[in-house]
């Protein structure tokens, strides 16, 4: 029998090629290989030809020479003169800063919504469907260009906040929304203030150990010490202390009308309230709906039977469902973390110089070198998504089920 | 016993009583009410926040709605006839119609025709989405692209026929070959479109005044047909490209999975709008020198790949999910690779992936804005440019706005609330 089955050696024929399932992937690979060589040596003359035909060559130089374009939104040293790169790496920061914040209040926003969705309360699950449904439904872009318009048209001018019977006042004398951005006070950091944050840094990290501690001696003795009031004191009272007998290092300089404009504080401008904003509130809705079905994954079992086991409430959510519910929540969520960051290139819409803005908008325009930049600017954003998903990866393999 | 029983007690009941009514707070709309919305004191307070955000929703919005005014031809009119009172000036929607439908240069004397493609997409996707319409709608739907390119563009007949006639024969000759090889069929139907087409190719230009229709460049496109256009014809090319993505990751070949993993993996980690950037300003050195074709054919391609690479993750899941059993049972069958995909595992695939590429059209259909970016007249794009630009309407803001919140969400609600019958109408597995 084996005799007959086995192939028949020395007898390869052409038609082999096509017609036998163990050569014909050869075949189709050695196709498919040529057809892509084809296509990008087709690509890659043509780029030849018409940058000769353009007198352009591919230089990166660009990146050396002053920029020339002013920012008004920077967390690091930039002015006109600095280089295209200074320019870049301001767009870079302005990029991870607004995905960040919006990263945090989406996931506040999110999971408030998701939760309210499930309530009992029919109202309140009605009103958050209605956020859900017409904030998912509606492109992110509408989104910034209303909250945008509501930012610089709706609000008030600086000078409308001056004189005795101004048409506005700051919100507790510290915060001012103007049409020109909104103004928060700003901390003034003294001598003796590093002592105070180190402090605060510390108990934080007492915090975690406390509650180290408890949860050792919960397995060890059966013992439950209180986690709730500690951490609270241990987080504010030595900072506290800490505070005042440095003498009050920190403190607020606040944001003062003079002449045409606020001066002090902190601005925030108006194009990175608008994309923080108009980020969070639409992928809020997304990360909702994810909320809401990972709660829903969690059978009613679980928590029958944790209540069956005499766990109170609280403690079925926190030690039953949500170890699972966040299993199924934590990827999505963070597919939506890739999202917002991807979505934060449509900063340039608004004027906000985020890196889609500085190196693929006014410097493009201005040096002319398209394919360097948006070279770059790819890079950027793969280098972002690449690395979240290589961590969503770890996670994944460390929280999936353990089959065994 | 139980007679001792009997004899101890002396009133024994022989008859049911008759139900008597729940009290009425347990019952009806009271029962309702205390159990939905003030079960306890949070959730009263809860309840009576809600109220209060909507009170300011509709305080704010209604007057706003039913105070507009719609028959001005400029804002400082529509403020003089608002005279202060809370309404808004609507009339920019009744004066700016056309333009935020169909874009500034687009024919005024053609508006039916867009229109007409409009509706009759309605016919042609009919027998796509709704299995119990008529079998026979599919002619409509096979022709549809043809009619459809030629409504828009206009030029002659002859071209989107002659197109219609090569892929008709095409067809023609995949089925008869078909039976034998697909790939055979493929190739056949391939060369067999492409020799038609060229030898009409021949024909037609000498006879380009037959049924023709004032030609329209594509730059011409705008508003909020332009973002129809855009989400219709790439949804529909880039699912095929898609299933070919997801195939192609799933395969066995290593070259062919490398080749489809970077691409999808690259698409996916960048913006749309960096993409949009390539079709606008780089796309162009990497084309033969001289040739030129227009804007809104290279968006179209890139929309199509980015969107092709989504599809294609969301095909993958549902090729994942299907049991082993099936791709086993495909090869028992004796069935080859492109058949047992046809017609065991795709069909299956692709109805798990459902909901999913429902999720992508609607992004797709709502990332159309993003040309605008790159000064395309697309709905937005017509609002930011030449409508707010213009001093007879710069400063209605919350019009505009709301009424493209109003188009995108009827369409993209829509498609989802479709998305999730039809899920509810595939479902087999209720045991």
């Amino acid at each position: 029998m084996t005799t007959m089955s086995d192939p028949q050696r020395g007898s390869f024929r052409l038609s082999m090629l096509l017609n036998d399932t163990r050569y014909r992937s050869y075949t189709f690979q050695f196709i498919a290989l040529l057809l892509l060589i084809a296509l990008m040596a087709f690509l890659g003359i043509n780029l030849v030809r018409n940058l000769a035909e353009a007198g352009l060559n591919i230089s990166y130089d660009f990146l050396g020479v002053p920029a020339g374009y002013d920012i008004n939104q920077t967390l690091i040293d930039y002015n006109s003169q600095s280089s295209n790169l200074r320019a870049a790496v301001v767009g870079i920061i302005n990029t991870l800063l607004v995905a960040f914040l919006a990263c945090l209040t989406a996931t506040v926003i999110g999971v408030i919504a998701g939760v309210a969705r499930l309530s009992k309360n029919w109202l309140v699950s009605k009103l958050m469907s209605v956020y859900v449904e017409i904030f998912r439904n509606i492109p992110v872009l509408i989104w910034i260009l209303m909250i945008y318009t509501l930012m610089t048209a709706v609000l008030p001018a600086p000078n409308a906040f001056r004189g005795d019977n101004a048409t506005s006042s700051m919100v507790f004398d510290a915060f001012a929304f103007t049409n020109r951005g909104v103004y928060i006070p700003a901390p003034v950091w003294g001598p003796g203030s590093m002592l105070v944050v180190a402090t605060f840094i510390l108990s934080i990290a007492a915090i975690f150990f406390y509650r180290r501690y408890a949860v050792k001696l919960l397995f060890e003795t059966g013992r439950l010490l209180p986690t709730g009031w500690p951490t609270l004191a241990i987080l504010i009272v030595p900072t506290l202390l800490m505070f005042f007998i440095m003498g009050s290092p920190i403190g607020l300089e606040m944001p003062e009308l003079k002449g045409f404009n606020f001066k002090g504080g902190i601005q925030i401008g108006a194009p990175l309230i608008a994309l923080w904003l108009a980020l969070s509130v639409y992928t809020g809705a997304f990360i909702a709906e994810n909320v809401r079905a990972g709660i829903q994954a969690i059978s009613k079992g679980q928590t029958e039977a944790a209540s069956s086991l005499g766990l109170r409430p609280k403690r079925v959510m926190n030690l039953v469902v949500l170890p699972q519910a966040l299993r199924v929540i934590i990827p999505p969520l963070i597919s939506q973390y890739l999202n917002i960051t991807k979505n934060s290139s449509l900063a340039i819409a608004v004027g906000y110089a985020d890196i889609t803005a500085t190196l693929g908008g006014i410097t493009l325009n201005q040096t002319g070198r398209a394919i360097e930049c948006v070279l770059l600017l790819m890079l950027f954003y793969l280098t972002i998504s690449l690395s979240i998903s290589a961590i969503m990866n770890v996670y994944n393999n460390n929280v999936s089920l353990k089959e065994r | 016993m139980s007679d001792t029983h009997a004899h101890t007690v002396t009133y024994v009941r022989e008859t049911m009583l008759p139900q008597s009514a729940p009290p009425s707070t347990a019952q009806g709309p009271v029962k309702w009410l205390r159990e939905s919305l003030f079960s306890s004191i949070p959730y009263t307070i809860l309840t009576l926040a809600s109220l209060y955000v909507i009170y300011v929703v509709l305080a704010g919005f209604l007057p706003w709605l039913l105070g507009g005014v719609w028959n001005t031809s400029n804002i400082r009119e529509c403020r003089e006839v608002l005279d202060g009172a809370a309404g808004g000036c609507f009339s920019v929607l009744s004066e700016r119609w056309n333009q935020l439908l169909f874009g500034i240069a687009y024919p005024q004397d053609g508006y039916w025709r867009p229109t007409l493609a409009f509706v009759l997409l309605f016919v042609a996707i009919a027998p796509v989405l709704f299995s119990s319409a008529p079998r026979k709608l599919l002619v409509v739907t096979a022709v549809y692209p043809f009619v459809a390119f030629w409504l828009i563009w206009g030029g002659s007949l002859l071209v989107p026929l002659a197109a219609l006639v090569s892929v008709g024969v095409g067809y023609t000759v995949y089925s008869k070959l078909v039976k034998t090889s697909f790939a055979a069929g493929l190739a056949g139907g391939i060369v067999a479109a492409a020799v038609i087409w060229t030898i009409l190719g021949f024909i037609t230009p000498s006879l380009s005044g037959v049924l023709a229709l004032e030609e329209v460049v594509s730059r011409n496109m705008g508003g909020f047909m332009l973002n129809m256009i855009l989400g219709v014809i790439c949804v529909s090319l880039s699912l095929p490209l898609g299933i070919l993505l997801a195939l192609g990751r799933q395969s066995r070949l290593p070259i062919i999975k490398m080749i489809c993993v970077v691409f999808i993996e690259f698409i996916r980690g960048v913006p749309l709008i960096t993409l949009l950037f390539v079709a606008n300003v780089v796309l162009a050195y990497f084309l033969p020198p001289g040739t030129n074709f227009d804007l809104i054919l290279r968006v179209i391609i890139m929309i199509t790949m980015f969107a092709s690479a989504y599809i294609a993750e969301v095909i993958r899941g549902g090729l994942a999910a299907l049991p082993r059993g099936q791709y086993e049972g495909a090869e028992s069958l004796g069935l080859d690779y492109a058949q047992s995909m046809r017609l065991i595992i795709l069909p299956q695939a692709l109805k798990i992936s459902i909901p999913g590429i429902v999720n992508v059209a609607v992004g797709l259909f709502k990332d159309t804005t993003l040309v605008s970016i790159i000064s395309m007249f697309d709905l937005v794009g017509m609002i930011r440019g030449p409508i707010l630009a213009s001093t007879d309407w710069n400063g209605v803001y919350w019009e505009l706005w709301g009424f493209a919140a109003l188009l995108f969400f009827v369409v993209c609600y829509g498609i989802s609330q479709y998305s999730q019958w039809l899920e509810r109408q595939l479902q087999t597995d209720h045991h």
